[in-house]
């Protein structure tokens, strides 16, 4: 029944151990294992060869921590239009989108093939951001708000485009693809394994920790090198440290955006410490340059130990103190509870993942589903929030930073010595590897393919926000367009991991 | 009763409060930034080092080309400060923790052999109205043109209780016609020209450009993407370029303040 290759999380396979099916079995397969909810997939694109499109689906299995990849071939021709995976599971609808955005594949019943990024080498170039098709609603009853692409913080530009029924929002539709700077196709130009690294770094410069260490688990397993303890606790601290620190920054500015002066201000200056913890052990308060394949460049030292005990003394008291407060403050609770909803239904129809998903009650945590780095050993419960509000979104972060700061605190309690190593070989010819992590944001996936000569030829990045978005155009429907920006911030999605 | 609660509830936000000590940096000018900082760079005179220096790797190991040789110089406008360069050669390169990296002339921010005095801004060097009109008062909007989030962030923090930059009259405003000049981040996509186009032409006169961030100077890392459009620079003249993956708030705050003749 089925016919794929199963791999473990950043395990190395020949791309000739993907099978290639015919494309109704194709369809038939993928589209059958994901309607049991622990099945989702976690990347689906296009390879182009040639005048044929290979299309390579994973599939992350929940249950035993596989990942189900299987592949087909079509051809790539505009006058023969094929069936969808998103008729059947919606889920799909984004990668379609990209596909047929990319590639010019076209479908015949896929609900909506709107443009998704406007990539520079997209097939249709009559296609321009500027003219986006939005969805309209003839109404003498309502009217239309648009906000954006620049925003009146200092935030990354998108472009949102709201139908109001008088203050109520009845549709919201986010349009994306300003920040696209082609980082898929950067990737394969550059050079030197540094220089990817560095791109890596810049995929979402917020989730720093969580893109790079999925490309450097990626790299290092396309050749062959087998990284030492040190490095995969290292990582795992950074990991949790990063996502201490943002999850800090948001209880921030959710604070900021419903008026809460006192909230704003400590939450905010209590994500400084964590921030410059990272500064004195790698120099970069985001973590640039802390994390490079096949090497430890920044062993966790005793004076990082010692920075970083002394910043949970001193931190979790008082966010704790803070958090109290608000919980205390009906005025704050009343602008958070039961606004901005994402139903489990909607969040499992619409493929949500990390935080987006645990907030209404789907367990999606890659840590916990398919273990890396020390994740496996800490071991890793999940915290699953059912009501989908805002005060889920944050409820949630409060938890996962105390979570974190337990793990971080007992992984310090004993640090493997910093391994020996020699010079990072060169990636192995024909090779695949599928690498997943947890950012804070949720789960990321990178993809990439070797060719006969060990020359990177394919390279594929998801963040979250690829799915996440459309979860906060359903959580605004049917709340005042005042509360957008609440709405917005409890999410907190990135656009230039979206845009790429 | 009911004045019971509202005391109490008075006694815990100022516990709160207390509980916070003191937060704000006093003098962001001679602050030192804690642990490790990789700021301007002082490149050794090569005939001091005592030992022979690969310079072929040297400019190789460098991930953006921002390494020279004939004489070693670098440049802070197409640096990541990733370290490699000090990591590999730490006899001939070492960053300090000088985060005053900015400059009005794009050429200052090319830091040669044995250059060790700081970097200046000469009063000649800036335009007279800008010294004249916004030395008191600065009202910035920013544009992300492809901007990873990191820099970002980073001015969003230059306004926080610990860095304070309106106390010197200096803000970020919602709309570009509130505003004296915008601050650039991100290598400026394709997608993003138009719409900054059309901010900078809605920013009234007189106004200022500043540049935040590597990939804002020179599009860093990413130098040779097709999906980028940098022509919005070869029209219009940067007053300010401030270096940083991302810029440091320290790095953003002394930039501004030098540039208004604040500092």
């Amino acid at each position: 029944m089925i016919n794929a290759a199963k791999i473990k999380n950043n395990q190395r396979i020949s791309v000739t151990d993907i099978p290639v099916l015919p494309y109704a079995d194709f369809l038939e397969m993928n589209t059958a294992l994901t309607k049991d909810i622990y099945f989702h997939c976690v990347n689906y694109f296009a390879w182009p060869q040639g005048h044929d499109i290979r299309l390579i689906c994973c599939i992350a299995d929940d249950t035993t921590g596989h990942i189900i990849v299987s592949s087909s071939l079509v051809v790539s021709d505009p006058s023969v239009k094929i069936p969808s995976f998103s008729a059947q599971q919606l889920a799909f609808h984004v990668f379609e989108r990209e596909i047929h955005e990319n590639t010019g594949l076209q479908y015949s019943d896929h609900p909506w093939l709107k443009p998704l990024r406007y990539p520079v080498d997209r097939s249709d170039l009559l296609s321009e951001i500027s003219n986006y098709p939005f969805y309209q609603i003839e109404s003498e009853e309502l009217h239309e708000v648009g906000v954006g692409p620049i925003h009146a913080g200092i935030i990354e530009p998108g472009h949102f485009r709201f139908i109001c029924n008088g203050e109520q929002i009845l549709h919201l539709e986010i349009q994306l693809g300003f920040q696209h700077r082609n980082v898929e196709q950067q990737m394969l130009k550059l050079r030197t394994p540094l220089q990817k690294t560095i791109l890596a770094e810049g995929i979402a410069g917020d989730t720093v920790v969580g893109h790079t260490t999925a490309f450097a688990s990626l790299w290092e397993s396309l050749c062959g090198f087998v990284p030492g303890e040190d490095m995969l606790h290292a990582r795992t601290v950074a990991s949790e440290l990063e996502r201490v620190a943002i999850h800090t920054g948001d209880l921030s500015a959710i604070c900021t955006d419903i008026a809460y002066q006192l909230g704003s201000s400590v939450f905010g200056r209590l994500r400084t410490p964590v921030i410059n913890t990272f500064q004195k052990w790698c120099g970069n308060r985001l973590a640039k340059s802390l994390i490079r394949p096949g090497r430890n460049q920044f062993p966790i030292t005793p004076y990082v130990v010692d920075a970083l005990n002394t910043l949970f003394d001193a931190y979790e008291p008082d966010l704790n103190e803070m958090y109290q407060r608000m919980k205390t403050l009906p005025s704050a609770l009343a602008r958070l509870e039961r606004t901005g909803t994402v139903t489990q239904q909607q969040a499992e129809v619409i493929g949500a993942v990390g935080m987006s998903a645990r907030t209404s009650g789907l367990i999606r945590d890659i840590r916990w589903t398919h273990p890396y780095l020390y994740y496996g050993q800490i071991p890793h419960q999940p915290i699953i929030k059912h009501h989908g509000d805002v005060y889920s979104r944050t409820q949630i972060r409060k938890q996962e930073i105390n979570q974190s700061v337990k793990y971080i605190k007992s992984l310090i309690q004993k640090v493997p010595e910093t391994s020996t190593v020699g010079e990072l070989p060169a990636p192995i010819a024909d090779s695949f590897v599928v690498s997943l992590t947890e950012g804070w944001r949720g789960e990321i996936c990178h993809c990439g393919i070797t060719d006969s000569q060990g020359k990177l030829v394919l390279y594929k990045i998801k963040d979250p926000s690829l799915h996440n978005w459309l979860a906060l155009a359903l959580a605004v429907r049917n709340n005042d367009i005042s509360d957008f920006p609440i709405c917005n911030k409890s999410f907190n999605l990135s656009y230039c991991g979206h845009d790429l | 009763m009911k004045l019971n609660i509202s005391a109490a509830s008075v006694f815990s936000d100022l516990r709160i409060l207390y509980h916070q000590g003191k937060q704000y940096i006093p003098d962001v000018t001679t602050v030192e930034v804690p642990g490790i900082f990789r700021g301007r760079p002082v490149i050794s005179k090569l005939d001091t080092i005592g030992e022979p220096i690969d310079l072929r790797t040297l400019e190789e190991i460098c991930p953006t080309g921002a390494i020279k040789s004939n004489p070693v110089r670098i440049d802070l406008g197409r640096c990541v400060f990733c370290g490699e360069c000090q990591h590999k050669f730490p006899s001939l390169i070492n960053f300090t923790k000088d985060y005053k990296i900015s400059a009005v002339r794009r050429d200052d921010l090319v830091i040669g052999e044995g250059q060790h005095q700081p970097m200046v801004i000469k009063p000649e060097q800036v335009r007279k109205e800008i010294r004249k009109i916004f030395k008191r008062s600065l009202k910035l909007r920013q544009v992300s043109a492809g901007g990873d989030n990191s820099t970002e962030w980073e001015l969003n923090a230059s306004g926080n209780v610990n860095f304070d930059i309106g106390r010197f009259g200096i803000d970020f405003v919602a709309s570009p016609r509130h505003a004296n000049g915008i601050v650039i981040t991100g290598p400026i996509t394709k997608n993003m020209a138009e719409p900054l186009q059309i901010c900078y032409d809605a920013v009234p006169h007189p106004k200022i450009i500043i540049l935040a961030g590597t990939d804002a100077i020179s599009a860093g890392i990413h130098q040779g993407s097709d999906a980028l459009d940098r022509s919005f620079l070869d029209n219009h003249t940067v007053d300010l370029y401030i270096p940083g993956n991302p810029v440091h708030p320290l790095a953003f705050i002394n930039g501004v303040l030098k540039l208004i003749g604040r500092k």
